[in-house]
């Protein structure tokens, strides 16, 4: 558990932020100019804040009160920067080895780097060098892993690449992960934790399903990137039709594909943008996917859209409407309707594992 | 090459010696100093950089004068190094080393600062993160990478030495065999009627030395920067 309270002031910026990291992913989301990177950079001790605390379990990296501040080469955090930031002037292999070779083996095979082990930074690709930053910040044995989008600098078919390695990582080892970023799809696919920093402040925090389906979250992320995330089940195949259906608390819903064995637990994002409300259950349409919901809020934004909270079993679900629907459709919190939701519009960023 | 008597050999032996010693004995200083000013902020800092650059824009005669007046037999410098350490830099090629060192030291200076300049911080920044210690950190990462700078300077420094004239003159004058470097003893034979042949030789040397430590730090230059993968 990593606990956070930060103070610093830069400028006209200031950052006021407190919350804490439990194992897992914690993805730190924000526009830029929110004050991802600053924030990090105190957790890793390159920036000093003016006051605050932080520690991971008992041990405290900085405390104001306490005249606390271990240096940056005592902290054991592993970060990975996004600009990689490889040695130029040595191969893979010293790379990887420049701050230990804590389960060297396991690390290179974990991320594929066998085969680049001799070559020279210059020569690896975008996507190699983000591997060999994070192996080299694995070997070192840390004791949290900083990440600061170390995804953004990549194309989509190089974030494919690599997104399944951090999975991987979250999933075997016990170090808790700070990963900043602002796309919603991998924060989506990636964290356990999401804290949404807006302006240098906190400004929701919880267990990513509970944060990405509250309604009030919209203006934070943006509308295109709104959406509730939830955890299914592969229930079955139609092989004829190539769908996947899929189970969770709320119903089944065919998605396009094969996702995965029976059995598999699949975490899958529904863009708040897809989703159609309908009063009375529709009959006569081409989408797949129709469940029963109760609605739990209804949050206007600032354009003519309107979030609306929705309540599927024990999962919550977000649908981006329009206010003038909305009045059109009289909806108000408690009502029983129906969430229509596309099969084709959760795209493969949106479904990890 | 026939045109060369023992003089003017003895002058090529003491300008490379000379040359040599000078950008040896000035290197760790030229790298500290070349490393506080790219990197450190602290009052007086324009002052350093001021005093440093100093004997690029004085007068190389008034650098010499200045040298004789302080590292001189009766200059304060001068008598604690001759008294304490037994060193006689005044007319001595030990003095010529001094003279060419404090000329070549601002170009030296100036070459390796921008060497450390190019590092991007943040490299260093990760070497922390991997628990690297700053004396570590300046060994494994920044030094390497300002390889290629401190070699700039070493050459740069090298050819100032090999052709300083007005302030080793003034310092240690041009005894032949002593203190008497390229540029001295050219300037020497000059004044001597029927020379020409001895000039053109020594001229003609000076050309394929310069030319030689171009070369030479071309190709130096070449294989770093591909080792740091520029």
């Amino acid at each position: 558990m990593l606990q956070i309270c930060v103070q610093k002031q830069m400028g006209e910026f200031s950052l006021d932020a407190q919350f804490d990291a439990p194992a897992g992913v914690t993805a730190i989301f924000g526009k830029s100019g929110s004050g991802k990177t600053t924030l990090i950079n105190a957790i890793a001790g390159l920036v000093q804040p003016d006051a605050g605390r932080i520690a991971v379990d008992d041990r405290v990296l900085f405390d104001q009160s306490a005249r606390v501040n271990v240096p940056v080469a005592g902290r054991r955090v592993g970060y990975v920067f996004q600009d990689a930031r490889l040695f130029p002037h040595l191969d893979v292999q010293r790379n990887l080895t420049y701050g230990g070779n804590h389960n060297a083996a396991q690390v290179i095979d974990m991320l594929g780097l066998g085969s680049l082990l001799g070559r020279r930074p210059a020569g690896l690709s975008g996507g190699e060098r983000q591997r060999v930053a994070l192996g080299r910040a694995l070997m070192c044995d840390p004791q949290i892993l900083l990440m600061d989008e170390p995804l953004a600098a990549l194309d989509a078919p190089r974030k494919a690449e690599i997104l399944p390695y951090v999975e991987r990582l979250r999933d075997r080892t016990r170090v808790p992960i700070i990963y900043v970023s602002h796309d919603v799809s991998e924060v989506a696919r990636l964290a356990t934790t999401l804290v949404v920093l807006d302006a240098g402040r906190v400004a929701v925090a919880g267990p990513v399903g509970h944060v990405l389906s509250r309604p009030e979250v919209v203006p934070f992320l943006g509308t295109r990137a709104a959406g509730a995330v939830i955890e299914t089940r592969v229930a079955g195949r139609l092989l004829d039709d190539d769908l996947t259906e899929l189970q969770f608390s709320g119903g089944r819903l065919l998605m396009p594909g094969y996702l995965g064995e029976i059995g598999q637990k699949l975490r899958l994002r529904i863009p708040a943008q897809d989703v159609i409300l309908a009063r009375t259950a529709p009959t006569g349409i081409s989408a797949l996917n129709v469940l029963p919901v109760t609605i739990t809020d209804i949050v206007p934004g600032r354009g003519p859209g309107v979030a609306v909270g929705l309540r599927a079993g024990d999962d919550q679900l977000l649908a981006r409407i329009t206010r003038r629907s909305l009045g059109r459709m009289e909806l108000a919190v408690g009502m029983q309707v129906f969430a229509i939701i596309k099969a084709t519009a959760v795209g493969p960023e949106d479904i990890g594992s | 090459m026939g045109a060369l008597g023992p003089n003017e050999w003895a002058a090529i032996t003491l300008s490379l010696r000379v040359s040599l010693v000078a950008v040896i004995c000035a290197l760790p200083f030229a790298i500290a100093i070349a490393y506080v000013l790219a990197r450190k902020q602290f009052v007086g800092r324009q002052l350093l950089n001021v005093v440093v650059h100093l004997p690029l824009v004085m007068p190389p005669v008034v650098t010499g004068y200045l040298l004789l007046v302080i590292f001189g037999a009766q200059g304060p410098a001068g008598r604690i190094l001759d008294q304490w350490f037994g060193i006689t830099l005044g007319f001595r090629w030990t003095g010529a080393a001094l003279a060419a060192a404090v000329m070549a030291f601002p170009l030296m200076v100036r070459a390796i600062r921008l060497g450390f300049e190019a590092i991007d911080p943040g490299l260093e920044d990760a070497a922390a993160t991997l628990g690297a210690t700053r004396w570590r950190i300046y060994a494994t990462v920044t030094l390497p990478l300002a390889l290629p700078g401190i070699f700039a300077g070493v050459v740069l420094g090298f050819a100032k030495a090999l052709g300083e004239f007005g302030a080793t003159i003034t310092f240690v004058a041009a005894i032949p065999g002593q203190t008497q470097t390229i540029p001295s003893a050219i300037y020497g034979l000059l004044q001597v009627p029927n020379s020409g042949a001895a000039v053109v030789s020594l001229v003609v040397v000076s050309i394929i030395l310069a030319m030689g430590a171009l070369l030479l730090s071309e190709v130096l230059a070449q294989r770093m920067a591909r080792k740091v993968g520029r």
